[in-house]
């Protein structure tokens, strides 16, 4: 019943993870005063794509072809391992929150590894500075995990949400996670998913030559990920099991204000993607200094049992 | 004591039967390997010779780690360096090899020269050189001298294991062996000094002193993060390999050093839980850094570089290397479901008990080393990014790169071993890791069924108070492979088997591009370089080669970083010590009358010394 119910809620959210991206857009566009494409834009590509023939470079090797399955895989299991709607652990023996990060960090290898393939200067570029990134987010990225995990006295991500009474800690580590989700999701002032210049890419450019259904796999796992880090940040900085009773009411009610809380994490990224321009890439070690040290009075403050 | 009646008998604790276990494990594959390696390289009387040698130094190595005897393991530890000596210096007609064989028989010697003092202190109170005595002779010794022969060990084994500041040798030394060997030293060799610090410090002196676990942490933790930063920036393959090793010896020793912060806080579970941690990333470490280092003599023999600026594409006439290697950089980046990420996860773990069940500066501390891990593996990961995708990715940056050639399955068989050992190591990480409790718990002294660590067969639960959290690696791979099924035949069913055409590559409308457009090693760890500037302390020049007053028609560009630990440490100490030498060689008059004069002062001077004490 249990394998069920995780089955069904990562199905519900692998078909939910386009609508955050196309949600998010959408607010862009209203902020600036554009009509701006349907909500449901992000669906549209991918059907696209999958329609489409792929071409891709002449120079790759087999592990451009299995990347974006890997990728997927990856991140489809890392989504198995976030609680959603179950209180209860049915595969908490399997992996805690530092597995989640490995795992991503698992994709993210095979990206880089694929964007070296086709041998343009763009993929090495991306490459690059996607490690550069993300070697920078794992520290704040763990030491989020520990501020949260001490409070629940476990690693475990269903002990940590399973918290139903608001830390200091936790909003202060969620508020360092928001940094991470940001710098991961590949979102401004760290990178821009809608540049058109490809010397500005980070992800962009790993993916340049992608296409057809392999990029709309890539394109999945992306929205799969910031759904997977939306979800980690809300519900560390508000813990998910405000109604405790557990009866199907508080589980309904729990899965709204999940929603809700969702819908409002869009609205920030939202806001602040319209309000920043992109940094250059050397200042974005001082913004992820600032989530740095956020994550660390996080997890001093946690230390202190607050 | 009469030196010629020496205890001749061998230990064979759990302890020492895991590093026999692991140097067989280790040395099989590269000797194996080391039949096709040797072969058309060398001249059939140097093969028997580097056979010669090969036996000699893993039968060392398995007497440093078995004998019961001080004196007997300072014997064969120092035979153990001085073959790794010659295999440094093998190839004798590379002035690099000498010049790292020289730097490597200074600095080992300097570290065994504060072993030998740390173990005359020791027969000072013990008057033997008996294990069991010293143990015995350590419990009744002032905490001064403890601490003193604490230190000692410490740099004398440190110096072996490379930690910093004392890594130096290490990659030099290192790369300059043949690669088989190079397998075997960053394997195994360097772990025999982890072997001294478990059997000397935590086994022997009985580590209950708070200050020497929290010490060997921070020097982990710097080893750690200097190590995988000279690793990244490096673009010769082995020396890649070997700066990478001093973080692995980091990551190994966080275990050690919060084992021994663990016992002297009076946590026996969780110091069992971190040693086990410490041994299993040892074994692991063990097994994908001798693959690495056989991956890279397998493409030095294939083409006979070992830059990777000017290798490139070599997945495609070498499958078989390639796979391997891709097998072991996954593995040392931590990647599930392969061993490296179940060693390091439990570390991770160790560190966050740690945190939970330490107070104050000590927990803060431990969040620190975790996350001095963390940026570890981040960057472990670009490092080897790096490594496999300038090497075998993208295309041929080199003549030789273009015309390589497989290399024979008597070198490739031994890297599909060692990358079965990698995943058979992730997969039963539960039972695997049962064992290595046992060893930590004979070790300690302690055998109770609390110390288990695992629930059911595959899954790992570290202790926790309120609740467990758990790893399954097997769990994990068999997810991964199902759901990328699932993946695969959703797409084929609903999507249909699809259209692939091959082109070129992309870049902008401009179709003449070749190997030179791709990204090199030096520009893949540019950004690092630049943010990283403060470390590296990089200095660039760039020429402009012009053939008219507008028109460039090439540029020079050349960068290096100032290697910190050499400039102004060493650099400094070889000065000074070659300033005193001249000095001192005024003394050297000629004069025979001056000599038998010296002479005779220093025998009044040691009777003298001998009455005082």
């Amino acid at each position: 019943m249990k394998t069920m119910i995780i089955l069904l809620q990562t199905l519900m959210l692998i078909a939910l993870a386009p609508l955050l991206s196309g949600l998010i857009r959408k607010i862009k566009n209203n902020l600036r005063m554009r009509k701006g494409a349907v909500v449901v834009q992000p669906y549209y590509n991918f059907f696209k794509l999958m329609a489409k023939e792929e071409v891709i470079s002449e120079n790759v090797s087999w592990i451009f072809r299995i990347t974006p399955y890997i990728v997927l895989s990856t991140v489809i299991l890392a989504l198995f391992m976030v609680p959603v709607i179950l209180s209860e652990a049915p595969l908490n023996i399997t992996g805690d929150f530092i597995v989640i990060i490995f795992l991503l960090s698992a994709g993210r290898f095979f990206m880089a590894l694929s964007a070296l393939e086709a041998g343009s200067a763009f993929g090495g570029m991306g490459s690059s500075r996607e490690m550069f990134i993300s070697s920078l987010v794992e520290p704040i990225a763990l030491l989020t995990v520990f501020a949260v995990s001490i409070n629940a006295q476990s690693t475990s991500l269903y002990a940590v949400f399973m918290q139903n009474n608001m830390q200091v800690s936790a909003v202060i580590a969620g508020m360092a996670l928001l940094f991470v989700a940001i710098a991961e999701t590949s979102r401004l002032p760290v990178d821009n998913q809608k540049t058109h210049l490809e010397l500005t890419m980070i992800h962009e450019a790993m993916v340049l030559e992608y296409s057809g259904r392999s990029l709309a796999l890539i394109e999945l796992a992306g929205y799969i990920k910031q759904i997977i880090f939306f979800t980690l940040t809300v519900n560390i900085i508000i813990p998910f099991n405000l109604f405790p009773a557990g009866d199907i009411f508080a589980v309904s009610l729990n899965i709204a204000v999940y929603f809700l809380k969702l819908l409002t994490l869009c609205a920030l990224i939202g806001f602040i993607e319209v309000m920043s321009a992109k940094v250059r890439l050397f200042r974005v070690v001082d913004f992820l200094a600032f989530g740095l040290v956020l994550a660390t009075i996080a997890v001093i403050i946690a230390l202190l049992g607050y | 004591m009469n030196l010629l009646n020496l205890n001749f008998s061998l230990i064979f604790d759990p302890l020492s039967q895991f590093f026999v276990f692991l140097i067989l494990l280790v040395s099989i594959p590269c000797a194996v390997y080391s039949i096709g390696y040797l072969k058309h390289h060398y001249s059939s009387k140097k093969i028997l010779l580097a056979w010669f040698l090969l036996v000699l130094f893993v039968g060392s190595m398995l007497m440093v780690v078995t004998v019961s005897n001080a004196l007997l393991f300072l014997i064969f530890w120092e035979i153990m360096s001085l073959v790794s000596f010659f295999f440094v210096v093998f190839d004798t007609e590379d002035k690099k090899s000498i010049k790292a064989g020289i730097l490597y028989i200074i600095m080992t010697h300097l570290g065994t020269a504060f072993i030998v003092f740390s173990f005359l202190l020791m027969f000072k109170y013990a008057n033997s050189f008996d294990y069991y005595a010293i143990k015995q002779a350590c419990l009744l010794m002032p905490a001064h001298t403890k601490n003193v022969v604490f230190l000692f060990l410490l740099i004398g084994f440190g110096t072996k294991a490379g930690i910093v500041p004392v890594h130096i040798w290490l990659p030099y030394a290192h790369p300059q062996a043949p690669s088989h060997i190079s397998g075997i030293m960053s394997g195994v060799m360097i772990k025999t000094a982890v072997y001294g610090i478990i059997r000397f410090i935590i086994y022997i002196l009985g580590a209950d002193t708070l200050w020497w676990g929290n010490l060997i942490l921070i020097l982990a933790s710097i080893s750690c993060l200097i190590g995988i930063m000279y690793a990244l920036i490096e673009n010769d393959i082995k020396k890649l390999l070997a700066y990478s090793s001093v973080e692995n010896m980091g990551i190994i020793l966080f275990g050690v050093g919060a084992s021994m912060v663990f016992i002297s806080k009076g946590l026996p579970v969780l110091a069992v839980l971190a040693l086990s941690a410490g041994l299993y990333h040892l074994i692991n470490h063990g097994i994908f850094k001798s693959l690495l280092f056989l991956g890279a003599g397998s493409v030095y023999k294939a083409t006979g570089l070992r830059n990777i600026e000017k290798l490139g594409g070599l997945i495609k006439p070498m499958p078989f290397t390639a796979v391997s290697f891709l097998i072991g950089s996954m593995a040392i980046s931590a990647l599930p479901p392969l061993n490296g990420f179940a060693s390091e996860w439990l570390t991770l773990q160790v560190l966050f008990n740690g945190a939970l069940n330490c107070s104050g500066a000590q927990a803060i501390a431990m969040c620190f080393y975790a996350a001095v891990l963390a940026i570890t593996g981040g960057l472990a990961a670009a490092c080897f990014v790096k490594a496999f995708g300038v090497t075998f990715l993208g295309l041929p940056r080199s003549e030789p790169a273009r015309q390589a050639r497989e290399v024979p399955p008597l070198m490739y068989y031994p890297m599909f071993f060692l990358s079965a050992l990698i995943v058979i190591f992730g997969l039963f990480s539960a039972q695997i890791f049962k064992s290595l409790n046992r060893i930590s718990q004979s070790l300690y002294g302690v055998n109770e069924s609390t110390y288990n660590f695992s629930s059911g067969s595959f899954v790992i639960t570290p202790v926790n108070t309120l609740s467990c959290a758990g790893l399954s690696i097997p769990f994990i791979a068999v997810m991964l492979i199902a759901i990328m099924v699932m993946v695969y035949l959703a797409v084929r069913i609903f999507a249909g088997p699809g259209k692939v055409t091959r082109d070129r590559t992309w870049s902008c409308g401009y179709y003449k591009i070749d190997s030179r457009n791709a990204y090199t090693g030096t520009a893949f760890s540019k950004p690092f370089r630049i943010a990283f500037s403060f470390f590296y302390r990089t200095s660039r020049k760039t020429e402009e080669i012009k053939s008219s007053y507008y028109h460039v028609k090439s540029i020079k560009y050349k960068t290096s970083i100032t290697p910190v630990f050499k400039k102004y440490i060493y650099d400094l100490i070889y000065k000074r010590t070659f300033y005193a030498a001249k000095y001192l060689s005024k003394f050297q008059s000629g004069s025979i009358h001056f000599y038998i004069a010296c002479i005779f002062m220093a025998i009044v001077f040691l009777i003298l010394f001998m009455n005082r004490f």
